[in-house]
């Protein structure tokens, strides 16, 4: 039976209203609402299904950043993770850190984890870089199954329906493969209560991306982060006539 | 000093009226009387009255209110009860319960089909929300009190009806077992209630309502010892079409070992519905909290072991009044749900609608109608968890407060509710803006688990059985006053220094922020008006006084408000003294209610003491006689067709 390792990120909510720092280097979150990402939320409900199909026989959460991903953790250890690998991130270099050093991250871990499978939402709703999987992939030299919308398990290998542009594709891959979960793979559950405290007692190991023998320097700079532009507020037009000739004017036409 | 001998002795009979059962006072303290505060008072009795031994002292507030005191260790500071762990558990446990409610729970719907969904009932038994505090090594979730509060408050905020099946299983269905079982019962049958077996409080018959202890089921001891049989109907009850694990209340003949003399005596049995001989009604019809099921539930004939009595033979009353005052603090935790919910929907639409060009929360209507739905929400809020606080701490003197508590909530919620409605205009009215429902749903809470009215009721005369007990002390003293010459110069000197004028207002400073002083002062002076009065009353109406409810009601009115602002000083100063965005915003509140607040205690207390509204009562008890006797209004209309 496989061994999976989830990738589990803690980003700011939903449904939060995005704050751009007076300083534009980033986004406020402090004291803003974060959850687990939603994507790696179906992936974890995918690998906990593995286990309760007998097709895993551990399921291993992993989550980078400071002391607050711990909470993530919980959360998918309330959804029936077995346990936790907390790898810390300063603060300072949280700001940082990119697909490419939790790629390398998680390429180590599943080496060290001897796990069979690697599950990571397909992008994570803050940065969008929809990245991690595939470089994980490439670090491992693991085949690799994105977009995923169904997995099937057969002798040592996974069938994989992938949502591609105009229609679905199917495709088979080896284990140990890299997966990354696609909206309609399933629908997660409601972590329940009885199942947060139990998760309570599940452990969580600490590591330093340091003992991982990744290095955290910087890739990139943030120059700016902007807000969206401000809709501009419309005019109303005389006539038909008008508003023909308006749209004539700015190329509509 | 002999004068005030003389009336201090007069006003006993005021404590033995009150003990005795007076016909009219069992009425209300049956339905609500408070465990044990008439027992100790009764052995005073036959005690030596040269010796007179001191009634067991209340920590209570409100109580001491009663006495003219000032007893703040349960106001002071605000509860802080949660320990790291337990808050920690509480911050995860809040999002999962929110997020059902928000994405699984269709309110409307369930509220359409007078049912709660399938789909949403099984989530909740899997989310963990109907073992909220069973035991975790009996499979819930072992909460304490406070924690328990935050997440009915988020039930309160989207479903009442969901709320009350809830209330209904954990809140008074089997918070028998949990308070009074056994350890067998506590094995027995906490798993099963908490593993998705419903449970319901079975208390309320055809002809007991508010009087409680005239319940007519029955239940009897089968000849071989094994078993009571139980017989009898009960109407009303939460949960009962498809409780599978009850707590009912029935008479038990018990023999009195002294006299020989046979009497019935309520007891509380647990009783299954698959004992045999338990059916239920048709779900009834209701008003509001559509979704939860009420029906009336049948016992014939049916066998109950002697183990499943809960709290002993003729402990029954007892069981009951201590389920309900537990639960009282729920509801105002609920209730602070539903205001924030509401209130939410009448600022997005005060801060978006205009009218007249301007946008409409700019207008002081609109502003003061918002100012004091946060008001009310910010008392209510506070009582719950102040009472829950005091609850986990291991008090056992939160009777008095956790009735208050329910009666403002309710009533608290139904005005901010319906002031919601105003602010959105025909929006309000709207079946799809929600309001309405809530406000449907809202309309049962003045009513159950002890109308406002009794509770109110309750609350004075349990205040001045109090006050009444410690004067009976005086009394007691002065019968053999050089015994007792310490007692006697207090009091005698207390008096004094009143008539004069010396008796100096009690400080709040030591335990209020620098910045409330002003508002605390205000009520201080409110809790020496309110002992004035009550002394007033006793003596000038002695044991009558339980009969004077015109002034009854105006004292535990006064009683509520002084209470509220000692609430809400001591949660502002928590929140000033931590420095919290909001505790402006706090401070602000609480010196409104603390404004407003003490010029009702002064009106109400006034009123008592008032020739000419003592008149007007007797004018609409007159009034009301006059249309009774009448079957309806007694004049026409002016046409006279």
């Amino acid at each position: 039976m496989a061994r999976v390792l989830v990738g589990v990120k803690r980003v700011i909510d939903y449904a939060v209203k995005i704050r751009v720092k007076p300083d534009k280097k980033g986004v406020v979150t402090d004291g803003v609402k974060h959850s687990l990402n939603p994507f790696d939320e179906i992936a974890v409900e995918e690998a906990v299904r593995m286990k309760e199909k007998k097709l895993a026989s551990e399921v291993i959460a992993v989550s980078c950043g400071g002391p607050q991903a711990q909470e993530t953790l919980r959360t998918a250890l309330a959804m029936g993770v077995d346990r936790g690998i907390h790898v810390e991130v300063s603060p300072a270099e949280f700001d940082t850190v990119q697909p490419i050093h939790v790629s390398k991250i998680l390429a180590k871990l599943a080496q060290d984890e001897k796990a069979d499978v690697v599950i990571v939402g397909k992008q994570a709703i803050d940065d969008d870089s929809n990245q991690t999987a595939q470089m994980a992939a490439a670090y491992l030299n693991w085949p690799q199954a994105t977009f995923a919308s169904k997995i099937e398990k057969t002798d040592g290998e996974l069938t994989v329906t992938r949502e591609i542009d105009g229609g679905l594709e199917t495709i088979k891959v080896k284990l140990p493969a890299v997966i990354s979960a696609d909206l309609r793979l399933n629908e997660p559950r409601y972590a329940t209560l009885p199942n947060i405290m139990k998760a309570k007692k599940k452990p969580i190991k600490k590591v330093t991306a340091k003992d991982l023998g990744v290095d955290l320097a910087p890739r990139i700079e943030i120059i700016s982060v902007e807000d969206p532009p401000v809709r501009q507020a419309g005019s109303i037009v005389e006539d038909v006539d008008t508003l023909v000739n308006k749209l004539k004017e700015k190329g509509h036409f | 000093m002999l004068r005030i001998g003389r009336v201090l002795k007069d006003k006993s009979n005021v404590v033995e009226a009150l003990i005795n059962g007076d016909k009219t006072f069992r009425l209300l303290s049956t339905t609500v009387a408070s465990h044990g505060a008439a027992a100790p008072a009764i052995k005073e009795k036959h005690e030596d009255v040269s010796k007179p031994k001191p009634s067991k002292d209340s920590k209570s507030f409100t109580m001491n209110l009663f006495r003219g005191g000032l007893e703040t260790s349960q106001v002071f500071p605000y509860p802080k009860v949660l320990n790291e762990e337990q808050s920690e558990m509480l911050t995860m446990l809040v999002d999962p319960m929110s997020k059902f409610f928000d994405e699984v729970n269709d309110p409307k719907k369930n509220d359409a089909e007078e049912k709660v969904d399938e789909t949403t009932l099984s989530g909740l038994w899997d989310l963990g929300a109907f073992a909220l505090q069973v035991p975790q090594e009996l499979g819930g979730l072992g909460l304490c009190n406070t924690q328990y509060a935050r997440l009915v408050e988020i039930v309160g905020a989207h479903d009442l009806a969901v709320g009350i099946v809830l209330g209904a299983h954990q809140s008074i269905g089997f918070k028998g077992i949990l308070l009074f079982g056994n350890p067998e019962q506590k094995a027995k049958y906490l798993p099963r209630v908490a593993g998705g077996e419903m449970a319901a409080f079975c208390l309320t018959e055809p002809a007991s309502g508010s009087d409680a202890a005239s319940i007519k089921t029955r239940a009897v001891l089968s000849p071989d010892g094994k078993h009571y049989i139980l017989n009898g109907s009960k109407i009303w009850i939460s949960n009962g079409s498809f409780a599978k694990i009850m707590t009912v209340f029935a008479q038990v003949p018990v023999k009195d070992e002294k006299t020989g003399e046979v009497k019935d005596k309520v007891t509380a049995f647990i009783v299954e519905r698959d004992f045999g001989g338990v059916t239920s009604g048709p779900p009834e019809k209701k008003m509001g909290i559509k979704a939860s099921n009420t029906a009336e539930v049948y016992y014939e004939d049916v066998k109950v072991p002697v183990e499943n009595v809960l709290g002993g033979v003729g402990g029954g009353f007892k069981v009951a009044m201590n389920i309900l005052n537990n639960g009282r603090f729920g509801m105002a935790a609920a209730l602070s749900g539903t205001m924030r919910a509401v209130t939410k929907k009448a600022v997005d639409h005060a801060t978006t609608r205009v009218q007249f060009g301007t946008r409409i929360d700019s207008f002081g209507t609109i502003q003061e109608k918002i100012a004091r739905m946060a008001v009310l929400h910010y008392v209510t809020e506070s009582l719950a968890y102040m009472i829950s606080g005091n609850m986990d701490s291991g008090s056992q003197d939160y009777h008095l407060e956790a009735a208050i508590s329910k009666v403002f909530a309710s009533e608290s919620a139904w005005y901010v509710t319906d002031e919601a409605i105003q602010i959105l205009g025909g929006m309000g009215f709207m079946k799809d803006t929600g309001l309405e429902r809530v406000l449907r749903d809202l309309r049962i809470f003045r009513i159950f688990e002890g109308t406002n009215d009794i509770l109110r009721l309750f609350v004075a005369l349990t205040g001045i059985q109090y006050a009444g007990s410690h004067l009976q002390e005086v009394a007691k003293a002065f019968k053999n006053p050089t015994a007792n010459l310490g007692l006697i110069f207090d009091e005698a000197s207390k008096r004094a220094f009143k008539k004069v004028g010396l008796a100096s207002v009690p400080s709040l400073d030591s335990h209020v922020h620098p910045s409330l002083r002003p508002a605390a002062a205000k009520a201080a002076k409110s809790t020496v008006q309110f002992g004035d009065t009550v002394e007033h009353l006793l003596i000038k109406y002695g044991k009558k006084i339980v009969n004077e409810q015109f002034l009854l009601n105006r004292l535990a009115q006064a009683a509520i408000d002084n209470y509220t602002m000692m609430v809400v000083l001591s949660r502002a100063t928590d929140s000033l003294n931590r420095n919290l965005p909001s505790a402006e915003h706090e401070r602000l509140l609480t010196e409104i209610w603390c404004q407003e607040a003490s010029e009702r205690v002064a009106a109400n207390l006034g009123a008592i003491q008032s020739k000419d509204k003592i008149d007007l009562y007797s004018k609409l008890s007159q009034a009301a006689k006059n249309i009774c006797a009448n079957g309806g209004f007694v004049q026409q209309n002016p046409l006279q067709i």
